[in-house]
Order: C-alpha cells, then structure tokens, then sequence
C-alpha cells in the first residue's frame, strides 16, 4: 500500500527539482518530493547524504542552487529563514545560554509584530511547557536542566509558534539509549496530539522506522526510496534500501530470463528463484538477492520447501525473544537466521558445527538492483 | 628550578613593594624609612598639579576606553565574515599592533601627525574667511586618543573575537528561525554573550591608556597625563609623594585588570554550560 498523498492529505511543503551545490561538491541533487499537512516525515541517510541539506533548505539557511521550495503553495526559494513559518529543534539543541527557559520559549513570540502582548505571551509559554511536560521550569536557567529536559525546551520553544513545519535535526542524538526510546514515543504522541507537520532528519533507522508515516531514504545526495516503513522494508528497491532499513542477507545472482512481469535469476549454488522486481532487469545482468533473517527457518530434517540449502552452524548468539544464528552455506556464505523463542522451543537449539537446512517461504525473496 | 622562580619574582616585585612601603614612610627621603605615616597620601591628593593630570588621565583613558571597545567589537564582528589571504592580512596587523614597541608607536605617530598636520593647516587657513581665525591643529587631547584607540583596539578585537569563535553558530541560526531579523539577533544574541568580553576590553583599553607614559609622550602635546607629572617629578627629586601615587595608580589598575580576568572567565563558563 502505498502512502497516496492526492486522497489523504493536503501538500504543506514541496521540493521541485532541487539541487544545491556547495562549490564542486553537490549536496542534493534534484529532489522531489512533497510533504503533506499533519504527517511525521524523516529523511534517512548516513552522514553527507544531503538529508541535513534538504531540511536546511526547508528552515531558509541555504538556498537551492537549483528548482523550487515551495511552503504552502509559495515558492520560498528567496524568504530568509526568519520569514518562514518554520521552526526547527536543532541537533544541539542551540538554546540561548543567557536566557532562562522561559525566556527561551518566549523568544519567538517576542519577535512578532505587531508585538503579542505580556499576558498572552505568558499563556503561551505555560501551555508549551505543559505540553512537553516541564510546567514550572520557567524561571531555570537552561545550564540547570539535564539533556533530556533542554531537549523538551527545544522543543516547546519551535512549538509554541505553531509552525507549519516542525524541522528535526538529529534531536536524539545527543540522548542516551534509554531516554532516546522515551523521547521517540514522546515526540510521535506530541505529534499526533498537536497535528504539526514533522520532518525528521537522522541516521537511526530504528528511530525513522519507528516514528515516521513515510520515510524518505536518501544516498549521495538523492533520494532513493520513499514509503511507509512498511513498505520500505518489506519492498526496498534496492540493496541499499534493504541495507539501511533493518538488516538483510544479500548474496549475487545472475539474470538468466527477463519478462513483462516476472524473471528468473541463478544463484552461485546454482538454483534458479523467480521474482518481481521493482524495477525492469535485463537478462546477463548482475543482481543481487535479499533475505530478512526472521524470514528463513532452520530446521534440521529436509524442508518440503522448493529451496533448501544445507548449512552448518557457526554462532549463536541469544537475544531474549529471539537467537541468531550464523549458519554457513558452501556456494552462498554466510546467512543471518532470527530464530524466535517459540520455533527455538519445537526445533531445540542448535550448536555450533552442527548441519542443517535453512529455507524460506514464497516472497521472501527479493529480487534487487545491485 | 624552583629557587630560580622565587629569584625572577623577587626580582620583579621587590622594587614595587618598596615603593609601595617608601608611600608610608614618615620622612621625606625616598630610601630611608622614618616610620609610618598616610600624610603623602593627602599631600597628593591636594596637590593641584596632581589633580589635573589625573583628570586628564581619566579622561583620555575613559573616551580611549569606549572608542576602542565600540570599534574593536565592530571589526572584531566584520572580519568573521572575511576569510583567506585578507583575513590573514588582518590578522598579522592586529597582532603587529601589539609587538611593536611603544616607542616605536609614539614616534611614528608623532611624525605622521606633525606632517599630516603641516599639510593640513595651511589648507584650512586658506578656506577660512580673511581676518577670521583659522583652527590650527595640533597635538593634544584628540591626538592622545587616538594613538591610544590604534594600540588598545587590537587588545579589543582578539578578546572579542575569541568570544565570537568560541560562540555556536547555530544559536545565531536558532534565534533566525525564530523570527528575529538579524538586527534583532545581533541585539538579542549575540551581543549579551559577547558583553562580557566587550566589557573586559573596555577594562583593559583603559587600564592600558591610564598607564600609558610612552606614547602618551611624543602625542600628548600641551597635555599633561599622571604618568607625565610623574616622569617629570622624578627630575625634580624623588619624594614620597611620588611613591603614594604610584601606589595608588598600580592598585586602581590591578583592580581593573583582575575585573577584566574575571569577567572574561565567567563569560566563558556560562557559554560552556
């Protein structure tokens, strides 16, 4: 299913063919893509992809070398960041050390003119702060308040002017392990609750994967994929997409038929797996394969399923719910097995050294571009 | 190691506490103690002579003071924004400023205002009305200042710079993105983070001014600044007198130096947190 925008939702905020360079180096390169009203949208990528670039451009910090940003319907291009309805919660948070927390959230409401007056200012505030569940922090000063609460004040001080788009960059990072899980379900409620257009940026695909509507997979300054979370990882369109959204087996496969619908590729075992691409494959041409490790079963006894390769047990690693195993074919290598605790329970554990069979149901192959 | 440490402090610190102690001294010779006594202390104070070069002293310090931190802290903010070859550029002569010997500063100042003044005189008497009297320039309070202004705005501009780089950029963005111009946010947020060290500069031009015999000198003129009374006291004889003012002098300018220190390190901590 995919996320039609058209029907559900009205676009907010667009990108028309943009590409920004920064001298020879071209951080984006002609993206499109547009964000509807109210969605929770990231940008995922590993570090220089162009993600912090694309959302740089929403704020107003850089300008598009090339193609259009359009806010609401407008072209934006040629509006500085301080005339844009947008705020941003930056990476380090970057709040104002010489203010108090009140201050702090006070400080884009002050800004407007015609001026809003004390009073309303003052309600304002109090709401923001009782949004993100810091009521009476006002009077602190902000080298008083841990990381976890400086990164809620970021946060009431983007949202108390209600913007348009609230622009994430990297808000987690700075965050423990524990405490980033809080804040992920934290920031999704205030989300749902406020009805703000959110746009994520990070290089956690468990954050993306578990906050977004839509996720938009970026590399080398394109974008790749966008989808669901679902979709994304259920139907990459390539070995990249499958890489970075959850883990993956991938091992080379030769095509050896092409048709309208559906093509056949060999792998170096020698099988031959049919399969619908995302994308038209020619015959000769190299490809590669992709297989969830929760999706493979490990048994001991033949499989009746229509593939089944022989393996031996290298490693075991137990995780609670679930153990991993890594089992070594001779022609393919290394597969990744989830073995969840139940299926653990009726097969029995399996030691290292010990020969098996790892087989898979229908669709769980897929069939990628290199 | 340690031994040759205290030698160098005692050294250095011996000839000022003597100084210090000869302030009180009962007598009226400046190397035999005669026993405690304030009373050169008020005899400088009520010295009339003293009194005017303090005044002007003060004076020239305190417009130094503020001409160089206002103009320090504008080319400090400017050249942020300038880079490569003309940055370097900028930068060798702020620091240049500072190396050269205050002598050297005090006469080059002084020709190049005696020539430019040559010039210039002549011309302005010539665009006066006949019979009118023609301003003539010349060396005194405005020059006195701006040979300080010149040597102490390099002070300034590498205190604040400091600041400035030391400051986050995103916090400049962050007060953008919420809607402050940058007018705005240059009286919003970068200014009172940087206060600190624009207040410490002040301290400093000033201190550095008030102290200043060298310069002070060869450009001063007809003016007469404490460190000037005193230079030209000591050939007279030195007295006590001398003493208590040079006492006075040294602790209203440690008091500011330390302020300035001060100032500079809490501003620092308060941006690290």
């Amino acid at each position: 299913m995919s996320f039609d925008m058209s029907v559900t939702m009205q676009t907010i905020a667009e990108l028309r063919g943009v590409t920004k360079t920064f001298g020879n180096v071209v951080a984006a390169k002609d993206l499109n893509l547009s964000i509807g009203k109210g969605e929770f949208l990231s940008f995922l990528g590993p570090s220089g992809c162009g993600k912090t670039t694309a959302l740089r451009m929403l704020a107003g910090f850089e300008k598009p070398t090339e193609g259009q940003v359009l806010l609401d319907g407008e072209v934006v291009n040629d509006l500085d960041a301080h005339h844009r309805p947008v705020n941003m919660v930056f990476q380090h948070y970057a709040l104002f050390p010489h203010l108090s927390v009140f201050d702090n959230i006070a400080y884009g409401l002050r800004q407007q003119r015609p001026h809003v007056d004390k009073q309303t200012i003052a309600t304002k505030v109090e709401q923001a702060l009782e949004t993100v569940r810091l009521g009476g922090f006002g009077p602190r000063r902000i080298w008083e308040m841990s990381g976890g609460q400086q990164q809620r004040v970021a946060l009431a001080r983007a949202i108390v002017n209600e913007p348009k788009l609230l622009l994430l960059d990297e808000p987690m990072a700075a965050l423990d392990r524990k405490l980033r899980k809080e804040m992920q379900f934290e920031l999704q409620n205030l989300q749902r609750q406020l009805g703000i257009t959110f746009v994520l940026v990070t290089h956690d695909q468990e954050e993306a994967l578990s906050m977004s509507d839509r996720i938009c997979v970026m590399e080398g300054g394109s974008i790749v994929q966008v989808g669901s979370p679902r979709e994304l990882y259920d139907m990459p369109r390539s070995r990249y997409v499958a890489g970075f959204v959850g883990t993956s087996n991938f091992f080379d496969a030769t095509v050896t038929d092409s048709a309208a619908d559906q093509i056949t590729v060999r792998l170096a075992s020698g099988q031959k797996v049919h399969g619908t691409p995302e994308i038209p494959i020619d015959a000769g041409q190299e490809v590669c394969v992709s297989i969830r490790p929760e999706q493979i079963t490990l048994t001991r006894a033949l499989p009746t399923a229509e593939i089944a390769l022989p393996v031996t047990i290298q490693n075991r690693i137990f995780l609670g719910e679930h153990t991993e195993y890594l089992a070594r074919n001779e022609a393919l290598g290394d597969f990744h097995v989830l073995v969840p605790r139940q299926a653990e329970l009726n097969e029995g554990t399996f030691n290292a050294g010990e020969q098996a069979f790892v087989s898979w149901g229908e669709g769980a192959l897929l069939i990628l571009e290199n | 190691m340690r031994l040759y440490a205290i030698c160098v402090y005692l050294f250095l610190y011996i000839p000022i506490g003597i100084i210090a102690l000869f302030s009180f001294n009962a007598g009226r010779h400046a190397s035999q103690f005669m026993g405690f006594s304030t009373q050169w202390y008020g005899k400088a104070l009520n010295n009339p002579f003293v009194m005017d070069a303090l005044e002007t002293s003060l004076l020239a310090a305190f417009i130094t003071a503020c001409l160089a931190s206002t103009l320090g802290t504008m080319a400090a903010i400017a050249l942020q924004g300038v880079k490569g070859w003309l940055r370097t550029l900028f930068d060798a002569m702020i620091y240049i400023a500072i190396m050269i010997p205050g002598i050297v500063i005090g006469i080059a100042t002084l020709i190049a205002l005696v020539t430019v003044f040559g010039w210039l005189n002549p011309l302005l008497a010539s665009l006066w009305p006949d019979g009118a009297n023609p301003p003539q320039l010349s060396m005194g309070m405005p020059t006195l200042v701006a040979a300080h202004t010149m040597f102490t705005m390099a002070l300034v501009i590498i205190i604040v710079r400091a600041r400035l780089s030391g400051m986050d950029r995103a916090l400049m963005e962050a007060s953008a993105d919420l809607f402050a111009t940058p007018w705005g946010t240059f009286r919003q947020v970068t200014l009172p983070l940087i206060a600190p060290a624009i207040l410490a500069g002040f301290l400093l031009s000033f201190t550095f001014s008030f102290d200043d015999f060298i310069i002070a000198f060869f450009v001063a003129g007809s003016e007469t600044t404490l460190p000037i009374y005193i230079f030209s006291s000591i050939r007279r004889g030195v007295t006590p007198e001398i003493n208590a003012i040079g006492t006075m002098v040294m602790g209203a300018s440690l008091l500011l130096l330390v302020a300035a220190q001060l100032l500079l390190r809490r501003g620092a901590s308060k941006s690290n947190n």
